[in-house]
């Protein structure tokens, strides 16, 4: 079997950072889309920032200006045109679910050892405790089209957490729910963190859930993303929308974007 | 249900006009000479229908197989794709009356002819549907896959795979009834059994009642085969079942 060592040759930027695993150092990168007519798109142009491990790091700013191909560098899908991204192992949680209909909810959390290699019962092993902590115990055996989508978002989820990196890419992961649920998962995700805590970068368009899970959060530019402003949130999780300190930061990264 | 009476109606009304007149017996029986003859003559059918649906059966079946391969193999070879996709589609130009005799020379009188041709001419409808839905994976699809460490192969049997096995078996049903022309066709052009057999020799006898109940036994072969191939796909590809939208 090859399954990491192939997954890896593509990667060739993707080395260890200094700092301990789940460390995240961008320098000077830049990444531009080439579609097959017109002129290169930059995406991403000369962008540095450091992430350490353990930090939950949110990334704002206008919608496409980049931030999905940030995160695509930063895991190894995309290498930069120019300067270095040299992050820990790192998985990405893509946008939209991206649930297989064809397994189960359990399955589905199972993806990444079984791909390593683990057999079916193995792999299942591994992801069943997690679905007893985390709130999804009874669902194991749905398939993706039973579950609600803030259920799916926690398979998603658990699925990012079972890849077993240090370093989790979250894609904007409750974009496509409603407010209620979205408040309901943000509990849930920092719960989770500090179950099983991870260095993360979380991309987000909201500002508030931005400024609840992240100790700093880093505002960007429109296209070409540049870094425009850090607010630092030092107020241990899980906060309120009313702290204090959420609320400054808040108005904070507002003022940044203006 | 509504279908039966359908059924009901159009052959009340081919009873009537063999019976006010029509263009008589030796080149429209009566349905109810038909019914005669599919009881009459059932041990005759049966054999010659087990030769067939035997040829029908595993010809799908092949058709299935070295559709998808198709599919995949062009899928991941733009260049294969390139050069060999014009010549399937003008492969399924070429008449199978002209194909036949060719094979039945290559191949003999037994099954290996038979499955050949309805191989060729069903393994068109799987490789297109098939290659649609290889082209249609979603990319966000196989970044996952990536992220979480597949390799170029996983990707493939985890993500495009499963992805592309509906459009396949959608494919196999627009097969199935092409498969039962071709199994005809290619026992016309060389078999001493089969219902093809029985069609050409019942017209040559003057027999049309027994050819039209041979045509019978096809149809609803061809009907059965379909259904069970819905009935599968329900079965192993729960997921893709869309609600009201496959027919029952």
């Amino acid at each position: 079997m090859t399954t990491r060592s192939d997954a890896e040759a593509v990667v060739p930027t993707a080395t260890g950072a200094p700092g301990g695993p789940g460390a995240v150092r961008v320098r000077a990168a830049s990444f531009a889309h080439r579609p097959r007519r017109g002129a290169p798109v930059p995406a991403v142009d000369g962008l540095s920032f450091e992430v350490d491990a353990g930090e939950v790091v949110a990334l704002v700013g206008p919608s496409g200006c980049g931030k999905t191909t940030l995160l695509e560098l930063i895991c190894g899908l995309t290498a930069p045109d120019a300067g270095t991204v040299a992050a820990d192992p790192a998985v990405l949680m893509p946008q939209r679910d991206q649930l297989l209909p064809w397994l189960t909810a359990l399955d589905n959390a199972a993806l990444a050892p079984r791909l390593a290699g683990a057999s079916r019962h193995a792999a299942r092993a591994v992801a069943a405790p997690l679905f007893e902590r985390f709130g999804l115990r009874g669902f194991e055996g749905a398939r993706p089209d039973e579950l609600s989508g803030g259920m799916r978002q926690r398979v998603a989820f658990l699925r990012t957490l079972l890849a077993g990196k240090p370093v989790l890419c979250l894609d904007e992961p409750f974009a496509a729910l409603d407010a209620l649920t979205r408040e309901e998962l943000r509990t849930w995700l920092a719960g989770a963190l500090a179950q099983e805590p991870r260095t993360v970068l979380l991309v987000t368009h909201d500002v508030e859930e931005a400024a609840v899970l992240a100790d700093r959060i880093l505002v960007l530019s429109a296209r070409p993303a540049r870094v425009v402003a850090e607010v630092a949130v030092t107020t241990p999780r899980p906060r309120g929308v009313t702290d204090p300190d959420v609320i400054a930061a808040r108005a904070a990264v507002l003022e940044a974007l203006r | 249900m509504l279908a039966a009476l359908l059924v009901l109606a159009f052959l009340g009304a081919w009873q009537l006009y063999t019976e006010v007149g029509g263009p008589g017996e030796l080149i429209l029986p009566s349905p109810l000479q038909i019914a005669d003859s599919l009881v009459e003559d059932r041990g005759l059918l049966w054999d010659d229908f087990l030769v067939t649906g035997t040829e029908v059966g595993l010809g799908v079946l092949c058709a299935l197989v070295v559709g998808f391969g198709a599919a995949v193999a062009l899928h991941r070879n733009a260049l294969l794709r390139r050069a060999t996709y014009p010549l399937l589609v003008g492969s399924q130009a070429v008449p199978i009356v002209v194909l036949a005799p060719l094979l039945v020379f290559w191949l003999g009188f037994g099954l290996g002819p038979k499955l050949a041709i309805i191989t060729v001419i069903c393994f068109f409808p799987v490789a297109v549907t098939t290659l649609d839905a290889l082209d249609r994976t979603d990319p966000e699809q196989r970044k996952l896959l990536r992220t979480l460490g597949a390799s170029p192969r996983q990707v493939f049997w985890w993500g495009e795979a499963p992805a592309a096995l509906p459009a396949a078996l959608s494919g196999a049903r627009i097969a199935v009834a092409i498969a039962v022309i071709g199994a005809v066709l290619a026992e016309d052009s060389g078999s001493n059994a089969g219902l093809g057999h029985l069609l050409k020799q019942s017209n040559g006898q003057l027999e049309t009642a027994r050819a039209w109940a041979a045509v019978v036994v096809l149809a609803a072969f061809a009907v059965t085969l379909f259904y069970a191939l819905v009935r599968a796909e329900r079965r192993l590809l729960p997921w893709a079942a869309r609600p009201g939208g496959s027919p029952r």
